[in-house]
């Protein structure tokens, strides 16, 4: 396998026009001729999919949840980022391209990132234009608020659903590409393999949820819009239907995964209240711009918030990071929390959590102004919580939250797999160790409007695609795989539940691959996974046959794939043998406790590739060239 | 402090398929935390029954922080049960007593035909958002952002209107199972902003158009749907799309002689 991104020559600033111009086009009375398949109708595939429609291809959407509305994209809160300096604050592609690179921990693509912050400012006048109310002043011009590792205010927001809006933004302009004829929808439909004929992509075998009939879709290209895996923690701020299985079948047949081990924990999250707990619940990062972050000074200090006078507290985050202050990074702010409730700071129950204070801010705006800002998340929390945050600062504690790793692509967003296509979460591209606030949605977007749709008319005008049906021995035999492993699971009758397998792997993953991660933890997860999922094949319970709507086994196919996907993330977590962004190895970390980075073994995207079931996947590296930015120890100081 | 756990007995409606009869089927709910929700507490009474050798309960489900829709069933006769403005996920079990009953049924409507057990099939509502509920703008032809201005009054509302998480209560909670409020939501929404102009009309007729084709009830204004909303939208935004759908009826009919096909 060689790992080509296929980086345009070139200055950084012209590589993406100079692409455009030099990739071969589609014209237009031959696109209807091409038949395109989304898997994923979230920010980033749903915005390929409508976008590839308008185009003109043939276009072919699946989606597990039972309308493409409900991807996972709609639960985003805080903003979107874009270049745009509309609040005159020194902002400039060149600084928002700066930040992420400096954000991810220098472990990203320059050209990739550089492209993704010229689009951006594309992003917004889109959103603008397909009628995406964002919060606005009272002139008329649109609102920006500020976001964690910048300090320009360059995000914009519709309250805290932004992502709902964006999402619901794309979705109308996918429902309307149904109407047109051009994009085919098929809901309650879960992907279940890749089929790939003589080394390209062709097409995706599913399974009807309903129905549970297994179906074999033929394509000249597949766009995998499938989301991230930060599910295989159990217990995530993701939606619980989110999972590993399309990317990971696609990396069983032969697409390189990128980066596994780097797995964002949110700093800001409601802590877990029982073990029947299902997920966790983000509190936007937005409520940083107001919040203040802070533990007593004193071990064991169980006195009730407001009795704990201003003296005896440590805003640390402050105080550690006084130029940053509550706007560190995640990565930094998540750490941070964690170390404070190690040294027994901690508080709420078992001492799993730390304050965020709106007191000073509601002093200062007025509560009227704060519940304009943030009034859903306010009311959000004291419906989970029964505490009323206007009264008392809230409770957070960090929780897996976004996984920056996914499969590996080039510059045209293509894996190792020609002809197919990973965007948004799902793939690694743009965020290195550590995603910064309010990009997620810039990514997906820019990938699914903007980026996805030019590249792959070049692969389609320049590839010789052999024409075969769903009844090709390919399909064939992986519907054949697909329909096998679902009559193993049903067959089994076990005493034990999926969940409380997804559970047990959930928290060996926290454990030993969460915020710290040690050789020594990394070691006995990757005895341990094995084991467990040897357990999960002999005693899992899978209720009901294969030819109905059936949940259980749709979980069961999931956890499956997560249990051998932990594997693959604790190898590459071992691996790397250097602290960045949210990979966190306590063997190397400065005497204060910050990250260190090894750039002399280390400055590469580790690219693993399958070997087959019983032999350890194989790693290539492809060597990140910093030639725009300097690298240097990331300091938020 | 340790919550107090409580037991209850639920009525839980049971059907196999569409096509088969449902029933209600009767589980004591033991040790229910009142921090829980109430989908993990169904959470929980599903592990027991596949322990036991039964079928777990369906339902729909995603996100559960109340944003993108899946989740809903009517408990005790209330779309989203007892709590206002609160989605099923995001209803806490504090909301019961120690030793309630509470029956669980799924939406119903004739343009929601049951799937299994509380699972309905609402892409009826998607067919409503294709047949007008969008702004007709392809990628890559936008002015800028800040090109038009939009007075902030008029964003809030719309972002108001725009809250809206399809989830489909408001037919359940309405007597006739009218899809009035979601369709007046995303045509209020978009109605509001300047983008959204040129196609108002346009968009005000096909939509109620293929709501009716769905098979939805009309509004007699019993207001239940906003009482129901988890995203508490107002029944004014019906009031708005009926004046909407009066003038492109009239604009249509003038528009007739000149063939404008809308």
């Amino acid at each position: 396998m060689e790992l080509n991104a296929h980086i345009p020559a070139g200055p950084l600033a012209e590589k993406w026009d100079r692409h455009r111009f030099e990739m071969k086009l589609v014209n237009p009375a031959n696109k209807r001729r091409h038949s395109i398949i989304v898997v994923g109708s979230g920010l980033a595939g749903g915005a390929a999919a409508a976008t590839l429609g308008e185009l003109g291809y043939n276009v072919s959407c699946f989606c597990f949840q039972d309308s493409p509305r409900r991807a996972h994209s709609i639960a985003a809160q805080g903003g979107i980022n874009a270049a745009k300096n509309y609040q005159n604050d020194g902002d400039s592609i060149w600084r928002l391209f700066y930040d992420t690179i400096k954000g991810g921990d220098f472990r990203s693509r320059e050209a990739n990132v550089y492209r993704l912050a010229q689009i951006s400012v594309n992003i917004i006048d889109q959103c603008v234009a397909q009628g995406v109310p964002f919060a606005r002043e009272y002139g008329g011009l649109l609102a920006n608020r500020s976001f964690g590792g910048a300090q320009v205010s360059r995000t914009f927001y519709a309250r805290g659903q932004t992502g709902q809006q964006l999402l619901l933004g794309c979705y109308q302009a996918l429902e309307r590409q149904v109407a047109a004829g051009t994009v085919r929808m098929h809901p309650r439909t879960e992907m279940l393999d890749l089929v790939v004929v003589d080394g390209v992509a062709r097409g995706i075998v599913t399974r009807d949820l309903v129905s549970g009939r297994i179906e074999s879709h033929v394509a000249d290209a597949v766009i995998l819009g499938t989301g991230g895996y930060a599910n295989v923690f159990y217990l995530s701020t993701n939606a619980k239907g989110s999972n590993v299985t399309a990317t990971y079948r696609a990396y069983k047949r032969g697409a390189a995964f990128a980066n596994p081990c780097f797995t964002q924990i949110h700093p800001t999250c409601i802590p877990v209240a029982g073990d029947y707990q299902s997920k966790l619940t983000l509190m936007s990062e937005s409520l940083r711009n107001d919040g203040r972050v802070w533990v007593p000074k004193a071990k064991g200090d169980r006195r009730p918030p407001h009795e704990i006078p201003e003296s005896e507290r440590d805003y640390y985050l402050e105080r550690k990071y006084p130029s940053f202050g509550n706007l560190s990074p995640r990565d930094i702010a998540s750490r941070a929390a964690k170390e404070v409730c190690d040294e027994g700071r901690g508080v709420g129950p078992g001492g799993l959590g730390v304050y965020l204070d709106f007191s000073d801010s509601i002093e200062r705006l007025g509560e009227q102004k704060v519940r304009e800002r943030y009034g859903n998340l306010f009311q959000m929390y004291q419906r989970i919580t029964d505490d009323n945050p206007y009264r008392t600062p809230m409770r957070i504690f960090p929780a897996v939250h976004y996984t920056m790793g996914g499969l590996w692509v080039d510059y045209n967003l293509m894996t190792t797999i020609p002809g197919l296509y990973v965007v948004g979460e799902a793939n690694f591209s743009d965020h290195g160790a550590n995603r910064l606030g309010a990009s997620a949605l810039m990514q997906g977007l820019a990938d699914g409007y903007f980026i996805v749709p030019a590249t792959i008319g070049d692969y389609l005008a320049t590839a010789k695609l052999e024409r075969l049906g769903p009844d090709h021995p390919a399909f064939r035999s992986a519907e054949t795989e697909v329909t096998d492993k679902a009559k193993r699971l049903l067959d089994l009758r076990g005493p034990r539940t999926v969940d409380s397998f997804h559970r047990e792997l959930g928290k060996l993953m926290w454990e030993n691959c969460g915020m710290a991660r040690s050789a020594a933890g990394l070691r006995a997860n990757l005895q341990l996974i094995p084991e467990l999922r040897q357990e999960f094949w002999r005693k899992v319970n899978v209720p009901g046959h294969g030819e109905e709507l059936n949940q259980a086994l749709e979980k069961a196919g999931r956890v499956a794939d997560f249990l051998e996907f932990a594997e693959l993330l604790c190898l590459d977590a071992l691996h790397r043998e250097e602290s960045c962004g949210g990979h966190f190895r306590v063997e190397h970390q400065t005497p204060d406790g910050e990250a260190m980075r090894h750039d002399d073994q280390f400055c590469y995207v580790a690219a693993w590739e399958y070997q087959g079931a019983d032999r350890p996947p194989v790693l290539h590296q492809e060597a990140l060239v910093f030639e725009n930015v300097h690298l240097s120890t990331r300091s938020y100081k | 402090m340790t919550p107090v756990a409580m037991n209850l007995t639920l009525h839980v409606w049971r059907q196999a398929s569409g096509g088969s009869a449902g029933t209600f089927v009767r589980y004591e709910a033991t040790g229910v935390s009142p921090d829980m929700s109430f989908l993990e507490m169904l959470d929980v009474v599903n592990e027991g029954l596949i322990q036991q050798g039964g079928q777990p309960i369906a339902f729909d489900h995603d996100c559960r922080e109340g944003i993108c829709g899946s989740c809903g069933m009517m408990i005790n006769g209330v779309a989203h049960g007892p709590a206002q403005g609160t989605a099923t996920c995001q209803l806490h079990m504090r909301s019961f007593r120690d030793g309630d009953t509470i029956y669980v049924e799924p939406w119903r409507a004739r343009a929601f035909p049951i799937v299994k057990d509380l699972v309905v099939d609402r892409s009826a509502l998607d067919r409503i958002i294709a047949a007008g509920g969008f702004v007709g703008v392809s990628t890559g032809s936008a002015p800028d952002g800040n090109a038009i201005l939009i007075p902030k009054a008029d964003a809030d509302l719309a972002m108001d209107a725009a809250q809206c998480i399809g989830c489909g209560a408001c037919v359940a909670a309405c007597p006739n199972a009218s899809a009035m409020l979601f369709t007046a939501a995303k045509a209020g929404h978009l109605g509001m902003l300047p983008q959204g102009q040129p196609e108002r009309m346009r968009r005000t007729l096909g939509m109620v158009e293929q709501m009716d084709a769905e098979g939805f009830g009309g509004c007699t204004w019993h207001g239940e749907c906003q009482k129901a909303c988890p995203k508490e939208i107002s029944i004014d935004w019906i009031a708005r799309l009926h004046r909407d759908y009066i003038g492109a009826s009239i604009a249509r009919r003038e528009d007739a002689a000149v063939d404008l096909s809308i």
